[in-house]
């Protein structure tokens, strides 16, 4: 999750109070914001992805601020008319939407060019998607000339000088030469045109998703009068993003201006600051957080939160993106009525509790191994090929891969008795006998399932010591029957990991549970296991089926 | 005089037989023929008596002459030389005629006739070969003891310290096999005066280790006294079987909530991308949903119906009332197989089966669940959540933090605390901290919240609030055992899961 760094000072100064440090920790959390430190005179907060409008100074500042009870309401931003011009060219199909502003008066300072470049990188990988929705450009006013031209074009035909570039370069270099070229090429994979912003005077000022030209597309602090443009895929979200940037360089003392952007078939004036009016059902809210709020109050809650309110209905600020729903409301009434003051209540309702028949029937499996003297293991589900199948000395491969795992282990184990051969193998300096069990879950490939793997809880069963034989684990197999109250019999079969003529299938009311047998000293030096073992492995699902048939 | 007769009682039968011995004989050797034992059985019998402070036990070092192989067959048979002599008369006789008289190997031939002449017994003549005849001398010392015969008559091993003629040991020393001077370690015992109290004690009752079935049997037992142990002794570890420690932790858990009146909900691990994150309103473009936070499984999974209502939610809100996050729902992308993320998931299949008539309706889960991490001291790639949900028309968020800090209570925990956070499934959505009573502070646990309409009315058919919480156990788990890597859990050593406490919650 996105974090953002903020000058202590300047945020003090846009909050407009300075809270001693212990309650600005307390406030900061409560707001709904994590606080990882403050240190120096730096602050890093998580912002939630629901918030991208906190994602700059002024952003955070504003709802902080409001959230303290310092400038409360609805923030009211005036746009003016510049009359300025961007047309759209039909051919930008690949990224179909843009949104523009105009931003006059800035004092930037080295301070201020960082806020405004840490708001668009922030923005671009949270709200923007890393670029795939939107990307933004932000470009010294006096360097371009209206009207703009957003338009596709064959990359080999264009020239420009890319940010932090000494010449020019063809644009088709860019993807490979760039650094954010390298970074974004994946999002243009296919594209065989793509999108500039190129001025009256032909001047390229950048190429997307990728980066601004070095000659048009750099703020330093001698830029007072910005152009801000934001392309993507949604026109919501670009929208959004244009509100949330041109919001943050008004906080910074800046004049908003509107751009006409001219599609072939329409016009849009941007940005569109004007709030969003929702008619609130209060009961709903009030149900919801176990609350009995008046109209008055809860309009004093919303202002809290920097809305407006007008006769039973809420004022959205244009910033704001995740408001989809009431509910989104009502938990921004929860936060600034304050989450520390909600009193915890048990409701007098009763319900009955119930364990999962197969989990009581497990735990009672456990009881009688744990009776014969027999330690339970856990391990993960997840192994490897070279444990489930090659050391066990088995042909044919049945375990499921995953498809990216980071670490070693990526394969769904089949059986449980790989694992407890590692078990075994790893604890070889402790004293025997070493006898084991584990309860757990196994997978493997079967169609007729929802997702086309069979889970399935098995029973392995372990002994290890010198003198251990296959009369041994039948004794542990006879007494587990035998607590069940079930006849079952033992039948021979072949197994690659087992003795041959030591080795016998599981069978009770003519379904095959398991296997049992000695382990073959083949596979036992492929583990570097230097003591006999015997061992048993069954469905334990199945044999609930069993059980459960005849207890009924 | 009590004190005796403990120690008599409890003496064992090797004791018992070493003690009367040492009436006459104090030095281990000795001990062990005269009792009949080994000098192995002795020394442990002595040992022990002199952990009761009965004897102490002396060794020293001391040099003794051992009797070897022809030594011992000269003093059955007399010595070489002697034999020679005594083959011998006045007249010259070849060599082999003697040596085959005395019955002697040609080689100890040899050495008898160097060893007589220098004793002035033979007269030699190279004549017709060797050939040797008895002198005067040798006729005078034919039938007298010599001190090197009058020596192998003693006992060996002999204290070399003892032996008077030196000149004759070092003579013997050097020739072949014969006697040999060995270092050794000289064990001998003295008996304290408890010791010399036991012996006036009546040893000769017969002590029994063991009650057997015969002397049950025969009433033979009425005529036994059984040895006493020393109970006070430790006695050679075993083993108990026994569960492994999460699992104790994890029947805790469950059993709160049972008593809480929930109902338990299992599923399965491999699981659709459709049920662990589209049907509780993860956009497909979450950045949560990346690759590398989710293991990605082969395959794709069959959808249920109620798949096309999800989609439209994501797209356009439904009928939910909700704006939806606008964007085109992928058909593709929500069939994706991975290893289920949270166990949330299960909540989900809940809700899609539960009926109006059910409600109010309480769930909850303990289960294992996935994230695509590599192993380190503090991330496992599986672990527990619980999983709880409560689902009844007049939920709020008061209920909420209510069935939380009841559950930390039991757990230990006084204090629960909400604090904002953000769930894609939850609004409002809560981050859970609970108060470290030792450690003073507060401590993350997990999330919850309410579900959204968007997660609730296309599973259920209808909105309701439902309360929700997944909460991760590791950290409670592992400190209760003072796990600090917490991989420790799941190492499965076996001397580490055979030592390791229970659960005494």
């Amino acid at each position: 999750m996105p974090t953002i760094t903020i000058n202590k000072q300047v945020f003090e100064q846009l909050v407009g109070k300075i809270l001693p440090l212990e309650e600005l920790k307390d406030r900061i959390s409560m707001l709904g914001t994590d606080l990882e430190k403050i240190e120096n005179n730096e602050i890093t907060v998580e912002i939630f992805p629901n918030r991208p409008d906190m994602l700059s100074e002024q952003g955070f500042a504003r709802a902080f601020s409001s959230f303290i009870g310092i400038k409360t309401g609805l923030q009211k931003y005036h746009v003016k008319e510049s009359g300025c011009k961007v047309i759209v060219d039909s051919s930008v199909t690949m990224r179909p939407y843009t949104a523009c502003a105009i931003v006059k008066n800035l004092t930037l300072d080295d301070e201020r060019i960082r806020q405004i470049m840490q708001i668009q990188e922030k923005l671009a990988t949270t709200h923007g998607r890393n670029r795939k929705k939107s990307a933004y450009g932000i470009y010294p006013l006096e360097n371009i000339s209206f009207p703009i031209n957003y338009i596709a074009h064959d990359p080999k035909n264009i020239k420009f000088k890319p940010l932090g570039f000494e010449t020019e370069v063809c644009a088709a270099a860019v993807p490979e030469l760039h650094p954010k070229g390298k970074a974004y090429k994946h999002l243009t994979e296919g594209w065989k045109e793509y999108p500039f912003f190129i001025d009256a005077k032909n001047k390229v000022m950048c190429m997307l998703p990728f980066t601004n030209s070095d000659d048009t597309g750099k703020v330093d602090e001698k830029t007072k009068n910005v152009f801000v443009e934001c392309t993507g895929t949604d026109l919501r979200n670009v929208e959004v993003a244009l509100n949330m940037i041109t919001t943050a360089l008004a906080d910074m003392g800046g004049e908003i201006y509107s751009v006409e952007v001219v599609y072939s078939d329409k016009m849009v004036i941007t940005p569109k600051l004007q709030p969003k009016k929702m008619l609130v059902d209060l009961s709903y809210i009030n149900r919801l957080l176990g609350l009995l709020l008046k109209d008055t109050e809860i309009a004093v809650l919303f202002e809290r939160m920097g809305y407006g309110w007008e006769n039973g209905s809420v004022l959205i600020p244009a910033y704001r993106a995740d408001i989809l729903h009431q509910v989104d409301l009502a938990e921004d009434i929860a936060i600034a009525y304050g989450y520390e003051n909600f009193k915890e209540t048990i409701p007098n309702v009763a319900t009955i509790g119930e364990e999962d028949p197969f989990e009581v029937f497990a735990r009672k499996i456990r009881e009688v191994l744990v009776g014969l003297r027999l330690l339970e293991t856990k391990n993960y589900h997840l192994s490897t090929k070279e444990d489930l199948v090659e050391k066990m000395q088995i042909g044919e491969n049945k375990t499921l891969p995953l498809k990216n795992a980071l670490g070693e282990h990526n394969h769904l184990r089949n059986w449980i008795i790989p694992n407890l051969l590692r078990v075994l193998t790893d604890n070889q300096h402790h004293q025997y006998p070493q006898n084991l069990f584990e309860i757990g879950r196994t997978f493997v490939a079967n169609k007729k399932t929802e997702t086309g793997i069979e889970e399935k809880e098995h029973l392995a069963v372990m002994l290890c010591h010198e003198k251990v034989d296959f009369t041994e684990i039948r004794q542990i197999l006879d007494a587990l029957f035998s607590a069940l109250g079930l006849e079952y019999a033992v039948k021979e079969m072949e197994h690659p990991s087992f003795i041959r003529g030591r080795i016998g299938m599981i069978c009770c009311r003519n379904q095959e549970l398991g296997l049992i047998g000695e382990f073959a000293p083949s596979v036992l030096a492929s583990w570097g296991l230097l003591m006999p073992a015997v061992g048993f492995e069954l469905d334990l699902e199945m044999l609930f089926e069993i059980v459960k048939g005849k207890e009924k | 005089m009590d004190d005796i007769k403990n120690i008599v009682a409890k003496l064992h039968p090797l004791e018992r037989q070493v003690l009367p011995v040492l009436q006459q004989h104090l030095e281990l050797s000795s001990i062990a023929k005269n009792a009949k034992l080994t000098e192995v059985e002795v020394m442990r019998a002595l040992q022990w008596l002199e952990n009761k402070e009965i004897i102490k036990i002396q060794s020293e070092k001391r040099k003794s002459i051992h009797l070897e192989k022809n030594g011992q067959t000269y003093k059955k048979e007399g010595l070489p030389e002697k034999r020679f002599l005594k083959a011998l008369d006045e007249s010259f006789k070849g060599l082999n005629v003697i040596t085959k008289k005395a019955k002697l190997s040609r080689e100890e031939a040899t050495a008898c006739v160097g060893l007589l002449k220098r004793k002035n017994a033979v007269e030699i003549s190279q004549q017709e070969g060797l050939s040797v005849k008895i002198t005067e001398e040798g006729k005078k010392i034919r039938n007298l003891e010599w001190p090197e015969e009058y020596f192998l008559l003693h006992v060996f091993p002999k204290e070399y310290e003892e032996a008077k003629d030196r000149t004759i040991v070092e003579e013997l020393r050097k020739r072949k096999e014969l006697i040999s001077v060995r270092d050794e370690k000289k064990i001998t015992v003295t008996l304290s005066p408890r010791g010399h109290e036991l012996l006036k004690e009546d040893l000769s009752a017969e002590v029994v280790n063991r009650l057997t079935p015969g002397m049950l049997r025969m009433g033979s037992w009425k005529e036994k006294t059984f040895r006493s142990y020393d109970v006070e002794i430790n006695v050679p570890k075993i083993f108990q079987g026994k569960k492994h420690f999460d699992n104790e932790a994890l029947e805790y858990i469950k059993q709160i909530w049972l008593d809480l009146g929930f109902k338990e909900m299992t599923g399965n691990y491999v699981q659709s991308a459709f049920w662990d994150l589209d049907a509780l309103f993860v956009p497909q473009d979450h950045p949560a949903r990346e690759m590398q936070d989710t293991f990605y499984v082969e395959g794709k999974a069959k959808l249920p119906p109620l798949w096309k209502k999800v989609k439209e939610v994501h797209e356009n809100g439904g009928d939910t009332g909700s704006a939806g996050w606008r964007y085109a729902f992928s058909e593709e992308e929500t069939k994706q197989l991975l290893l289920r993320t949270h166990t949330t998931v299960l909540s989900a299949q809940t809700l899609s089966r539960l009926k109006k008539e059910d409600l109010p309706a309480k769930f909850f889960a303990v289960g294992r669940v996935f994230r695509n991490e590599a192993l380190d001291w503090k991330h496992l790639f599986e672990f527990y959540q619980v999983e709880g949900i409560v689902v009844d028309p007049h939920a709020n968020l008061k209920h909420l933090k209510g069935y939380l800090t009841q559950f930390y209570k039991k757990m230990g925990y006084s204090a629960v605390r909400m604090r904002p956070a953000h769930f894609p499934y939850t609004e409002p959505s809560l981050e859970v901290d609970v108060f470290h009573p030792i450690k003073k502070q507060w401590i993350e646990l997990g999330g919850a919240g309410i579900f959204r309409p968007e997660v609730v009315k296309p599973l259920l058919g209808f909105d309701c609030p439902v309360l929700a919480w997944g909460q991760g156990m590791g950290r409670i788990i592992g400190e209760y055992w003072k796990i600090t890597d917490i991989r420790d859990l799941y190492k499965n050593d076996i001397k580490q899961l055979r030592e390791m406490k229970l659960w005494l919650r």
